[in-house]
C-alpha cells in the first residue's frame, strides 16, 4: 500500500521495517475435502502451514468458505508417491483394448431380465 | 433460501439468522437493548475494520486469508448487531456505521488499538476471541431472543477465532527467541485494554436478562487465559489498566482515523452502490 493507510501500523512495528530476516518457507501440504457424509475425499488443492496442526487450520480457512466441506484431510506434499509421468506408456496404456473388462462388453443374454 | 440449496456448489446459508432476516423483524428492541446491541456492534465492526488492513499483508497468504476470514465474521456479527438497533430507531446498519461521529460510538478501547506486528495482533485477537466467547456462550441465553440467535451464531465463529490465536500465541511464544520477544510485546502493548472488557457500565443495569454483566466474565476469562499462557510458558503482563470510557463514547485518538478511512466512501458519495 502506499500513499499511507490511517488505520493500520503505528510505525514502530511494522511488519516491513525491522530487518527482514531469511527464513525457511512452510513446507507443502495436500488438502483433501469431503462435501458431504457417504462422499469420499476428494483433493482440493494445496497450501502452506509450518505444521500439521496449522495445516489443517489452514485448509479450512482456504478450503471451506463457502460451504464445500463437512470434514478435511491433509497431507504432507513430501509423503506423497506419484506414478512416474515417464512412465505412462508402461503403466497405463495395457487396458486399451481390453474392453471386455468392462461389463458393457458383454451383450445380455436372453432370459436374463432386470440387468 | 431454497434456490440456494439446490446449488450444485453447496452455498448453503443455513439456518443462521441473517442481518436481512433482523431488518424484517415485526420486534423492536427497547431503547436499552438497542444500545447494548450497539455496544456490541461497534466491537465487532471496528475489530473487523482493524483485521481487514491485514489483507495483502499478513506474514503468508495462508494467514491472510484466515484473518480476512476473523474480520468477514466480525463484520456479519457487527452486521446483526447494528440492524437490530437500528430497528429501534428507525436507521439502518449503513446508517450506523457510515453516519455516526466518533463520540457516538460503543466500542471498547481495545478493538482500536494498531495492529502493530503480527505477534501483537494475535495478542489484541487473543483477548477479544476469549472475551467474545465468554460473553456470546452467555448470551445466547438472553431474555431478548434476537440477541440469543445473533449470539448463537457468533459463538460457533469466535470458537474458531478463539482456536486460531491460542495456536499462534503458543507457536510463537514457544517458537524462536525472537518471536517470543514479539509475543510478549504484543501481550504487554495489549493489557492495559483489558480492564475495560469487565467493567460494568450504567447501561447494564436497564438491561436485566437481555445483556450479561461483564464484570461476571472476567473470572471465566481469567482461567481461560491463564490455561493458555500456562502452556506457552509466559506471564499475565504486569501493567496498569488504561483509562477506559468507550462504552459512553470516550475514545483514544486512534477510532477517528479508523473511522475516516471506514466511512468516507458512504460520505463522499452518500447512497452508492457497488
Amino acid at each position: 500500500m502506499t500513499g499511507g493507510s490511517t488505520t493500520g501500523d503505528d510505525g514502530a512495528n511494522a511488519p516491513s521495517s525491522g530487518p527482514q530476516e531469511s527464513r525457511a518457507p512452510w513446507p507443502l501440504w495436500e488438502v483433501f475435502v469431503r462435501s458431504s457424509r457417504g462422499l469420499s475425499h476428494v483433493h482440493a488443492g494445496s497450501l502452506h502451514a509450518p505444521d500439521a496442526a496449522m495445516a489443517v487450520r489452514n485448509a479450512r480457512d482456504l478450503y471451506t468458505r463457502r460451504n464445500e466441506g463437512v470434514s478435511l484431510w491433509v497431507v504432507p506434499a513430501a509423503a506423497i508417491v506419484t506414478s512416474d509421468p515417464d512412465a505412462k506408456d508402461r503403466f497405463f496404456e495395457s487396458p486399451q483394448g481390453k474392453d471386455y473388462r468392462h461389463a458393457t462388453y458383454y451383450t445380455k443374454s436372453e432370459g436374463v431380465k432386470h440387468l | 433460501m431454497s434456490e440456494s440449496s439446490a446449488s450444485a456448489t453447496r452455498i448453503t446459508p443455513g439456518n443462521a439468522l441473517r442481518p436481512e432476516d433482523i431488518a424484517l423483524l415485526d420486534v423492536k428492541p427497547g431503547d436499552a437493548v438497542a444500545e447494548y446491541a450497539l455496544c456490541l456492534g461497534d466491537d465487532a465492526l471496528i475489530l473487523a475494520q482493524r483485521l481487514g488492513w491485514w489483507i495483502s499483508r499478513a506474514p503468508e497468504l495462508e494467514e491472510d486469508v484466515a484473518l480476512a476470514n476473523i474480520a468477514l465474521d466480525q463484520i456479519g456479527h457487527a452486521r446483526s448487531f447494528l440492524t437490530y438497533a437500528g430497528r429501534a430507531w428507525g436507521r439502518t446498519e449503513d446508517d450506523l456505521a457510515y453516519f455516526r461521529r466518533e463520540p457516538e460510538f460503543r466500542s471498547v478501547h481495545l478493538v482500536e488499538q494498531p495492529n502493530g506486528d503480527f505477534a501483537r495482533t494475535i495478542a489484541r485477537q487473543f483477548v477479544v476471541a476469549l472475551y467474545q466467547w465468554e460473553l456470546y456462550s452467555r448470551l445466547v441465553e438472553s431474555d431478548d431472543p434476537t440477541i440469543a440467535a445473533i449470539a448463537a451464531k457468533a459463538v460457533k465463529e469466535v470458537d474458531y477465532h478463539r482456536d486460531h490465536s491460542v495456536q499462534w500465541v503458543l507457536r510463537l511464544a514457544l517458537g524462536t527467541d525472537e518471536s517470543r520477544r514479539r509475543m510478549v510485546d504484543g501481550l504487554r502493548l495489549t493489557w492495559p485494554y483489558v480492564d475495560e472488557l469487565f467493567a460494568d457500565f450504567p447501561l447494564i443495569d436497564a438491561l436485566g436478562g437481555a445483556g450479561v454483566r461483564p464484570s461476571t466474565l472476567r473470572a471465566p476469562f481469567d482461567a481461560a487465559v491463564q490455561k493458555v499462557l500456562v502452556e506457552a510458558e509466559l506471564e499475565v503482563p504486569a501493567v496498569p489498566g488504561a483509562v477506559g470510557g468507550g462504552r459512553l463514547g470516550r475514545h483514544s485518538e486512534h477510532l477517528g482515523y479508523i473511522l475516516a478511512e471506514l466511512q468516507v466512501l458512504a460520505r463522499e458519495h452518500p447512497g452508492a452502490s457497488w
